[in-house]
């Protein structure tokens, strides 16, 4: 029974390895053949957002904290390698090293003052350092953070297979190493002690106090954890597109809510399959509403599909109205409805 | 002697949780007496209240109020059919003064401000009084009066004397018996002493099911059998729980 | 001395306008426990509904504001009663899904705004006499300012007296304190909230065409700079509390004002005002959880 439940995944990930030595075409879902630059960038950045909701994912899904911050520290993975290496010139170690540490302080402070309180209070606070973060980005401070242009990055101290359009099927490997590397850290921790208290916690929090645990530190652990996998998505998101600001942004952390239920919180692959598919989703929608035939629709057509984040508002929406347990429920689903079907004909 | 039922449950079943709490329900409330719900701590008698009025879910089963079936109403449609509710905690609204709790609990400008005046003095004097700064047994008052507001058809009542020295057990008990000529109560009672002198009927509960029911009198002229079920001393007893 | 009245009165107009959003806010979590982020949307589309009817009425700047007001208000009304009748309702029971669906209406609906009227900001009918200033203790005051302070002073008079005098504001102070036992007493609850929400989005409006006349101008993204400093004095003020929305809303707004000004300057960094409002929070909550003034049984 274990091995048969890592079938499909496992074959999934082979899958997903040779993509960059396929040369198929995906019509209408893809920009160009699978080996090509653009789809190549275009599936490493799904694979980087299947990663960092799935980093989400365990701070909501299994532990169950609304956090609206979590953009913040995917921003701190953008932006500190960013500076290090271009405004500071530091070597690329030294870069990373630094990412590591901060992406391991900065949780660690705000998570220990947003955690003293919970539910609401708690989403409004992290949302509140999150805009704080925003700010610091928009306003230049000592010219660091480019405001809202941004800068280029100094790409000198990188590896050479890591630079250049050519390079991309790398950059995609990458991508492909982060997710897998999310996955596996993160299933190992939800499987620890740890994991189950945070599943406890999540689930009735008053009834962990009475078993003598103090759910505090508890949160604390996956709260660093969570946003620590986090910013290593925001360093392949600078490694694949770049310095932009719009990552400090709420919207950020709203789509990243939005990926976990669509894909199903607090399941093994729910967040993954819903960061991978809304990140493509967005990218469809986008290249669709840009298109002639959709700008010669009449107004009341034209305005809804020319926005993408309006329709993938308006399905998260249906998704919470109608499918509550996101895409990982549909297969129960599916099969409860055939159940009740084949039931039905019998009598 | 009526016989109507001004109450039916069957068969009620309530999951808080992972926990059964109520297995199977069923008991008839008579019009116009008063029913006590008795049982050890924890057996269901609170949640058997809140169940009637939809507070909490009910995972199966049927309420018949007055011969129409509420099972399905929301909590306010089935307070409308003239049930007032004295919860276990009192629930006075505490940054309301007393006169606004009774203003608030009063439907359709009727409320019969005599009978609860004349009943519970120290509500009028206090009224412009915040209903968090009066004390236990002041706040039991006021719950009360609340329900008795209204010309209410059905009273629940839950452990109203809990909590308040032997003084005010006794009003209260006064209080239930002017209530029980007006409506038809269901009392939730610790205080034996208090059960044996307003009640008629009584119905007990253990482990979320009825394991006894029948005339408050007969139950209460056997003391063994008091104690089998309720593991206490039948004697009377006021004040302590 | 001038520098320093300036800001205050600058901070307190900005406090009126957080207090607007945040009293909305703090009401339908309070009674409801329901945490609107589509909020937002209700500040930016008064805000342009204002905006769009004053381009069709002719007049002085005046009538056009006074005008487009009116009808922004109307329009924030009623789509926050539309939003709480179909998507919050149905959810009664389900507060996690509740909250998700006001966070794919943000989102929704913030889009929606950049694809009727685009990314560009409209410019705002101000009459002439509130972008003139008013000489106190040596500043020169703009006169929107005193705008929107009274405007708030009146809307918090009104907030307290519907609270205090009405059956319907007795209602929401109770179902602020216990939802559940409002029920039991044989209240639908349900109306007020549906009033509730809606009176939170006829304010949200007003805060956006405050914004228009502060600003000058409107944009898609203003509901959303709005809401999070709303947010922040929610939480500050305490849910389910009109007086502690406005005693935190005036803090933020000074705050804000004075570590953008003397902090700004001696850090050579103009971000500071907004980050010293988050210190401002992390403090109140490292010191006092619950807020300012803890009403709510949730």
């Amino acid at each position: 029974m274990r091995a048969r439940t890592y079938v499909v995944p496992l074959a999934a990930l082979a899958l997903l390895a040779v993509v960059p030595l396929l040369s198929f075409d995906v019509p209408r879902l893809l920009p160009g053949p699978l080996d090509s630059p653009g789809t190549l960038q275009l599936l490493a950045l799904c694979l980087v957002f299947a990663g960092v909701a799935l980093s989400y994912d365990v701070l909501f899904g299994f532990t169950g904290l609304l956090s609206f911050g979590h953009a913040l520290y995917f921003a701190l993975g953008v932006y500190v390698p960013a500076i290090a290496l271009t405004k500071w010139e530091w070597g690329l170690p030294q870069a990373l090293l630094l990412l590591a540490a901060v992406a391991l302080v900065v949780p660690l402070v705000l998570g220990a003052v947003s955690l003293r309180v919970g539910g609401i209070a708690f989403a409004m606070v992290t949302l509140a350092f999150a805009q704080a973060g925003n700010i610091v980005v928009q306003t230049n401070p000592r010219n660091l953070t480019g405001g809202d242009e941004g800068f280029s990055l100094n790409v000198d101290p990188l590896p050479d297979f890591l630079i250049g359009v050519v390079n991309t099927k790398y950059l995609y490997w990458l991508a492909l190493g982060y997710a897998v590397l999310v996955f596996l850290v993160a299933r190992a921790a939800i499987g620890s002690s740890a994991g189950h208290v945070w599943r406890a916690i999540r689930d009735n929090e008053r009834r962990v106090e009475v078993l003598g645990l103090r759910p505090y530190p508890y949160k604390l652990i996956s709260f660093v954890l969570a946003c620590f996998l986090a910013s290593w998505g925001g360093f392949m998101w600078l490694l694949l597109i770049g310095v932009t600001p719009e990552v400090t942004a709420a919207t950020l952390t709203l789509t990243l809510l939005v990926m976990v239920v669509l894909g199903g919180a607090g399941t093994r692959f729910g967040a993954m399959v819903g960061g991978f598919a809304y990140t493509l989703l967005d990218y469809r929608l986008r290249s669709l509403a840009g298109e002639e035939r959709i700008q010669d629709l009449p107004d009341v057509f034209r305005v809804p599909l020319s926005e993408p984040l309006f329709l993938l508002g308006a399905l998260f929406v249906a998704v919470v109205f109608f499918v509550p347990g996101g895409l990982a429920s549909l297969p129960a689903r599916l099969r409860l409805l055939v159940w009740r079907r084949r039931a039905e004909e019998a009598s | 002697m009526s016989t109507e039922i001004a109450l039916e449950v069957t068969d009620l079943h309530v999951r808080i949780g992972e926990s059964h709490v109520l297995q199977g329900i069923s008991l008839s409330v008579v019009k116009g007496r008063v029913t006590a719900l008795l049982g050890r701590n924890g057996v269901g008698k609170t949640t058997t209240l809140r169940a009637l009025l939809g507070l909490v879910p009910r995972s199966r089963g049927q309420v018949i109020l007055d011969g129409v079936d509420v099972t399905r109403a929301p909590t306010h449609a089935i307070v409308r059919r003239g049930i007032g509710y004295v919860p276990e905690d009192r629930d006075v609204f505490a940054g309301l003064t007393v006169e606004e709790n009774l203003r608030l609990a009063e439907r359709a400008g009727t409320g019969r401000y005599d009978l609860v005046y004349q009943l519970f003095p120290e509500l009028r004097e206090r009224g412009r009084q915040r209903a968090g700064t009066l004390s236990g047994g002041q706040q039991q008052m006021l719950a009360i009066a609340r329900a008795l507001l209204n010309d209410n058809r059905l009273l629940l009542v839950d452990e109203p004397t809990k909590g308040l020295a032997p003084l005010l057990v006794s009003e209260v008990a006064a209080a239930l018996e002017r209530a029980s000529e007006l409506a038809t109560v269901v009392l939730v009672e610790q205080n034996l002493g208090v059960v044996q002198r307003v009640a008629e009927d009584v119905v007990v509960l253990d482990g979320g099911r009825v394991v006894h029911a029948g005339p408050a009198q007969k139950l209460f002229a056997d003391p063994a059998r008091v104690r089998q079920l309720l593991g206490v001393h039948g004697a009377s007893r006021d004040g302590a729980a | 001395m001038s520098t320093f009245v300036l800001l205050t009165i600058t901070g307190l107009g900005l406090g009126a306008m957080y207090f607007l959003v945040a009293s909305g806010l703090s009401l339908i979590y309070g009674l409801m426990g329901v945490l609107n982020f589509a909020h937002g949307a209700f500040i930016t589309f008064g805000a342009y509904a204002a905006w769009w009817l004053s381009t069709k009425v002719s007049g002085s700047f005046e009538v056009q504001l006074l005008v487009g007001a009116a009808f922004g208000l109307l329009v924030g009304a009623a789509l926050a009663a539309l939003v709480e009748l179909v998507f919050i309702r149905p959810l009664y029971r389900r507060p996690v899904e509740q909250v998700l669906v006001t966070v794919g209406l943000a989102l929704s609906l913030g889009a929606l705004v950049y694809g009727i009227w685009g990314a560009d900001a409209k410019f705002f009918p101000v009459p002439d006499w509130m972008l003139d200033t008013t000489t106190i203790l040596g500043a020169n005051i703009p006169n929107d300012r005193f705008v929107e302070i009274a405007v708030a002073i009146v809307v918090l008079l009104g907030l307290v007296g519907l609270l205090r005098f009405t059956r319907v504001g007795l209602v929401i102070r109770a179902g602020v304190e216990n939802r559940a036992m409002v029920t039991a007493l044989g209240i639908d609850v349900r109306k007020a909230f549906t009033l509730v929400f809606a009176l939170g989005g006829s304010l949200a409006a007003l805060a956006g065409v405050l914004s228009g006349v502060y600003y000058g101008t409107i944009d898609p993204a203003r509901g959303t700079s709005l809401l999070i400093f709303a947010f922040i004095v929610v939480v500050i003020g305490g849910f389910g509390s009109i007086g502690g929305s406005a005693v935190a809303a005036v803090a933020v707004g000074l705050v804000q004002q004075y570590a953008n000004f003397y902090v700004a300057d001696w850090l050579d960094w103009s971000g500071a005002g907004d980050v010293a409002v988050m210190l401002l929070l992390a403090s109140v909550l490292l010191l006092r959880p619950e807020g300012l003034a803890p009403k709510v049984a949730h």
